[in-house]
């Protein structure tokens, strides 16, 4: 289960910045967001203040209002269980989902997506707890993996392109980024690109919103 | 590192992310309350801006004063690319590009 993987990762890094299986544990069971963990790690190197944090998790998490939306009326049925099918949709979940509701499952399906739901934190939550372990007493030596970050957004980055999705907005994603970068150095950076991306693309929805 | 801030900044990113998945569910659950159209846009605009936002942010380290301090990122990222655009298989392409780097990073000092 490549979301296992993933979560080892996670838990490689995390150890790796000097927090133990525990940190991973409860990151993974209460925070629980792939790419947002990975951000995670660095915003604990960094130690930054609790305003860049909440700032950066909403913007980097932007895409659950999405998510979210196409599942208002599938979690209705599921009353109280419902808390943690909106607690629990990732990326994964969230992919996963959409191919069972358009394969048409009709019985259980509320008991499904459940299942679903829970079985990729468990393997999320397993992979980072065994990555952080296993980070404590790798033999060799693990400079280099911090790589792992910078792969699982790149290959996000492509597999968007690939799938033609907003391609100009990817465009001024980097620009903005870049620039931001320019200006404000590598500690600083983040919020002002984030914050800059937004306003651009609300500045464009005259033009960027037209083909939708 | 300073572990009360550390519980914080894992505490208040918990809460973030489920006020973001939360809030579609709070704000438009209501009978008949239409999305604005700004919020259908922005979701489908930003994730791909914040992505490539990511992207160099997870590289914000480079430094382009030595070749020490570019390189082995550049080509792991190439690496990454390419595997992906062949393979188109995300394990794959994250464990190509991670372990060219970790070679680079460790073996070959230019």
């Amino acid at each position: 289960m490549g979301y296992s993987v993933l979560g080892l990762a996670f838990g490689l890094l995390i150890q790796k910045a000097g927090y133990n299986w525990i940190w991973a544990l409860f990151s993974s069971l209460f925070v629980y967001a792939g790419s947002m963990q990975f951000v995670l790690v660095s915003l604990l190197i960094n130690q930054v203040p609790l305003a860049t944090v909440v700032v950066t998790t909403l913007l980097v998490n932007s895409r659950h209002l999405f998510y979210g939306l196409s599942f208002i009326e599938k979690f209705k049925g599921l009353d109280k269980r419902r808390y943690y099918m909106i607690f629990s949709l990732t990326d994964e979940t969230y992919a996963l989902l959409t191919t069972l509701s358009n394969r048409g499952y009709k019985e259980n399906e509320d008991d499904l997506m459940l299942a679903i739901a829970f079985l990729n934190q468990l393997y999320w939550i397993t992979g980072s707890t065994l990555g952080a372990v296993l980070g404590s007493f790798v033999p060799f030596n693990t400079d280099g993996i911090e790589f792992a970050m910078a792969a699982l957004f790149v290959v996000i980055v492509v597999e968007q392109f690939l799938a033609n999705v907003n391609r100009k907005s990817t465009l001024i994603g980097f620009v903005c980024a870049i620039t931001a970068l320019m200006i404000f150095g590598p500690n600083q950076f983040l919020i002002a690109a984030l914050g800059a991306v937004v306003i651009i693309l609300l500045l464009l929805k005259p033009i960027l919103g037209e083909k939708r | 590192m300073n572990i009360g801030h550390s519980l914080l900044i894992v505490a208040v990113t918990a809460i973030s992310t489920l006020a973001t998945r939360a809030t579609p569910f709070i704000l438009f659950s209501g009978k008949k309350r239409r999305v604005p159209n700004f919020i259908i846009y922005l979701s489908n605009l930003l994730p791909p801006a914040v992505m490539a936002i990511l992207v160099v942010y997870a590289l914000k380290e480079l430094s382009f004063s030595s070749l020490e301090g570019y390189f082995p990122s550049l080509c792991a990222v190439g690496v990454t690319v390419v595997l992906h655009l062949i393979k188109r298989n995300t394990l794959l392409s994250i464990f190509g590009g991670v372990t060219v780097n970790m070679i680079l990073v460790q073996h070959f000092h230019l």
